[in-house]
């Protein structure tokens, strides 16, 4: 059992979950992630470390709610038990000291970059955030990256906020306006991902992005989470979560990622009920 | 009691083992196998003519004293049979029912030269069942050692490596990767062949003896075995063999392929045979052609496992003939009378696939038995030009497991094979570093329960002299 020590909204929908998990906090590296499992009846879940705290002990893990079980993190308190958390899973993110980096990260992909563009600061890189969002409110953690980079530029599709455009016009932009870039991580949608990726391959850029297959041990036990890189089988928990960009199948994994999209959807709609059922009895017991 | 004449003990035919009826049976997960009576197996026990050089024991690989345990079940004396079954065999109601018996005690047996051999591994079991139901509960370790002792991975070998441990008077903490404890028992190896409870009362059993369990803790990422050894002065690593092939051929990227290690994770430790009331889902395969690629014990399961989640044709599809089946003979009877297709000599070349990213049909080369080679067993070879199509929705691919690197890799000193099998010493089970020793799949590359479960008692018996005397170690 993991206790929750701090849970807020960064989003609609998207919610930051401080967890009492000193062990992970010890060990965990940028780039390395969590599977856990809230309940008895729980799935496995991989989720990325944000932060971490060795003072209290504590991992930071940001999620969004798109499944059941992610909608039903996103209805948990401070004070509420996760039942499993185990890690720190996964290769740490490659630290170097490249000169100017671009980090980009495009809606929850922005939590996962985070603690990367950290270390890509603290290794002495010139950091260039590029946070991505549909609309003004879904674009997260800006003042946590301003604080670890030398310049941010957030994005919106609607303009609601900062840059009009995707996050790849804005890379452009900064390529056409003759900027040196010596590396970027790109992390978010996989359609995202992919037209970043194109974006560097023309202009010879570096580019390491995190993957996000379907997981279920996290260990290297099951090969749920394989994708192609270089034309090779690789299991993500294990040889990454990060590869490079330019090597990577997207296809395939945008369909992998799709396999149980009816079974998902099911799921959600009986917690759906649940939830509103639960909703309802609060409600009727606060009434009376 | 009179004593029965040995020739009348040899009429009387083996027990049969009684089973839930096939057709009821595809449609639930619990057990086929539903045991026998008291008296069937007093009677069963009768068979045994009490061999003055046992070749059953010399069969099994940790000489069960087996003429011993049933002579006592014969006269009814239970819990002295149950006890000198545990003396060599600390999972007896696990190992009596997935033991391979006939290529064991059974396969040696002095009835089966005319006959057929006696039942040992359903008197096991029965011996182990009516220990677990009605025998009294072990006593408590005894006096402490002082030592501590880790024990990596919670399958059969590090269970009993913990068991013997802890009865030699050392402290042990198991540090298991998964959220359950139990191993292959309990992710692999389905509840129809062997149900959870009885992996969970042995657990229970040794949780209650004082061993600590640890879950949901990555030996090699969570802690490495370096940091161990600073708080524990021996570690065991009893990992399995967890890494599962894959074919490599074009295809396997489809959605429907599945590692068998993966599907049968889903449905028995996730338990998706009960989404969504639980939340993991598998692939619905209710209606639909499910193939399982493979001949052992794992390609079994999951093919048994689709016709228990209602696929419409269920097939085994392997590159030799049913003779080299690795699979249990029991296995084996039990999947056809469940209606499993077995298609032998052919071997998969290519998974083609709908636009969507998902499997339709897989591409067999169909292979004939050609000369005898090195072993004497005729290999297959491929029929030039025999390709044939099969229509398929999921493919489950069940050809072995190669070894995890994740605790060699932390552990640069501990020394591997090239298949990254940890190199040990046969006799006490040491490892090439200090204080570490390793045993079960780790080691063997997949093997047997009962092999895991002797190599965990093997090393139990050197880390205990190693403790005694922790400055020999060569
Ligand atoms: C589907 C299936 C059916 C089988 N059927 C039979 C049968 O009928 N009869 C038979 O005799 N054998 C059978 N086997 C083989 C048998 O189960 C294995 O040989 C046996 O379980 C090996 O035991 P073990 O203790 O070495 O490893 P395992 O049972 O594999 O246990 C290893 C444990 O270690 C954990 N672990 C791994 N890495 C780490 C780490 N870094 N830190 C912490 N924990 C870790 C794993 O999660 C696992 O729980 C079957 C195997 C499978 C997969
Ligand atoms: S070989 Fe068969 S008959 Fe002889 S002791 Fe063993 S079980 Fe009994
Ligand atoms: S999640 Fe099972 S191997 Fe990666």
């Amino acid at each position: 059992m993991n206790k929750i020590i701090e849970a807020r909204n960064l989003a609609p929908d998207v919610k930051l979950f401080k967890i009492a998990a000193p062990q992970i906090a010890n060990k965990r590296q940028a780039g390395q992630f969590v599977i856990l499992r809230v309940h008895k009846e729980g799935e496995r879940i991989p989720l990325t470390i944000a932060d971490s705290n060795v003072q209290d002990g504590s991992i930071t893990i940001i999620v969004q709610g798109i499944g059941k079980t992610t909608k039903y993190m996103n209805t948990l308190q401070a004070g509420d038990s996760i039942m499993d958390v185990v890690g720190p899973l996964g290769k740490p993110s490659h630290i170097a000291c490249f000169g100017t980096v671009v980090v980009i990260g495009g809606g929850v992909g922005t939590a996962i970059a985070f603690p990367t563009a950290k270390a890509l600061k603290q290794a002495g890189n010139h950091v260039v955030s590029i946070i991505g969002g549909r609309t003004k409110q879904l674009v997260i953690l800006e003042e946590e990256l301003r604080a670890v980079s030398d310049e941010v530029y957030p994005t919106t599709d609607d303009g609601s906020y900062g840059y009009q455009g995707m996050v790849t016009h804005k890379l452009q932009d900064l390529i056409k306006a003759g900027r040196k870039l010596d590396f970027v991580l790109a992390i978010g949608p996989i359609p995202m991902m992919a037209a970043v990726s194109e974006v560097t391959k023309q202009h010879h850029i570096k580019t390491t992005v995190s993957l996000n297959p379907i997981m279920v041990d996290g260990t290297g036990m099951c090969g749920g989470c394989r994708a192609v890189v270089d034309g090779k089988t690789v299991f993500v928990c294990v040889d990454g979560p990060e590869f490079d960009a330019h090597q990577v199948d997207y296809a395939s994994l945008a369909k992998r990622n799709r396999s149980y999209l009816l079974q998902e959807k099911t799921a959600v709609e009986e917690f759906c009920k649940l939830d509103a059922m639960i909703k309802e009895k609060e409600y009727v017991r606060t009434a009376h | 009691m009179s004593e029965l004449p040995i020739k009348d003990r040899m009429k009387i035919p083996r027990h049969h083992m009684i089973e839930q009826d096939a057709k009821q049976r595809t449609a639930n997960f619990k057990e086929v196998n539903l045991g026998y009576t008291k008296e069937m197996a007093l009677a069963e026990a009768m068979r045994c003519i009490q061999c003055k050089n046992p070749p059953c024991v010399a069969g099994c690989p940790v000489f069960v004293k087996i003429p011993e345990f049933i002579r006592k079940l014969e006269t009814g004396d239970l819990a002295e049979a149950a006890t000198i079954l545990k003396m060599d065999n600390t999972l007896p109601a696990v190992c009596g029912r997935v033991c391979p018996q006939e290529e064991q005690c059974e396969r040696v047996c002095t009835l089966g030269k005319k006959g057929e051999a006696v039942a040992v591994g359903y008197l096991e079991r029965f011996v182990a069942d009516w220990l677990r139901d009605y025998g009294k509960e072990t006593a408590p370790a005894p006096v402490k050692s002082g030592k501590k002792v880790a024990i990596v991975g919670s399958g059969p070998a590090g269970l009993s490596c913990a068991g013997d441990l802890l009865r030699m008077g050392h402290a042990v903490t198991v540090f298991e990767a998964l959220h359950e404890i139990g191993g292959v028992l309990m992710y692999g190896i389905p509840e129809f062949r062997l149900p959870k409870a009885i992996v969970q009362a042995e657990v229970e059993a040794l949780r209650k003896a004082g061993v600590e369990f640890v879950t949901d803790y990555v030996i090699g990422l969570t802690e490495t075995v370096d940091e161990l050894l600073q708080k524990f002065a021996a570690v065991f690593v009893g990992v399995g063999a967890g890494l599962p092939y894959f074919l490599n051929i074009p295809g396997e990227q489809l959605v429907g392929v599945y590692s068998a290690n993966e599907f049968l994770t889903r449905v028995n430790l996730m338990k998706a045979y009960e989404f969504p009331k639980c939340d993991t889902p598998v692939f619905e395969v209710k209606g639909k052609q499910v193939a399982v690629f493979g001949g052992g014990n794992t390609a079994m399961d999951a093919v048994r496992t689709s016709c228990r989640l209602g696929a419409a044709r269920a097939m085994i599809i392997y590159r030799r003939t049913e003779k080299e089946l690795p699979a249990r003979i029991e296995e084996v009877k039990h999947a056809k009378e469940e209606g499993i297709e077995f298609i032998f000599l052919a071997a998969p070349v290519e998974f083609t696939g709908h636009d969507n990213g998902w499997l339709k049909s897989v591409t067999v080369q169909k292979m004939e038995l050609g000369e005898p080679d090195a072993s004497g067993r005729r290999k297959p070879v491929p029929i030039p030009g025999a390709l044939e199509t099969i229509p398929l929705d999921a493919a489950i691919i069940a050809i072995g497991n190669g070894s995890n690197p994740i605790i060699s890799k932390t552990t640069p000193d501990l020394k591997v094979n090239k298949w990254g099998n940890i190199l040990v010493d046969e006799k006490s089970m040491k490892s090439s570093k200090k204080g570490v020793f390793a045993g079960g799949d780790i080691v063997t590359g997949g093997a047997t329960v009962i092999l895991a479960m002797g190599a965990g008692r093997k090393a139990a018996q050197a880390i205990d002299e190693y403790l005694k005397k922790p400055e020999i170690w060569s």
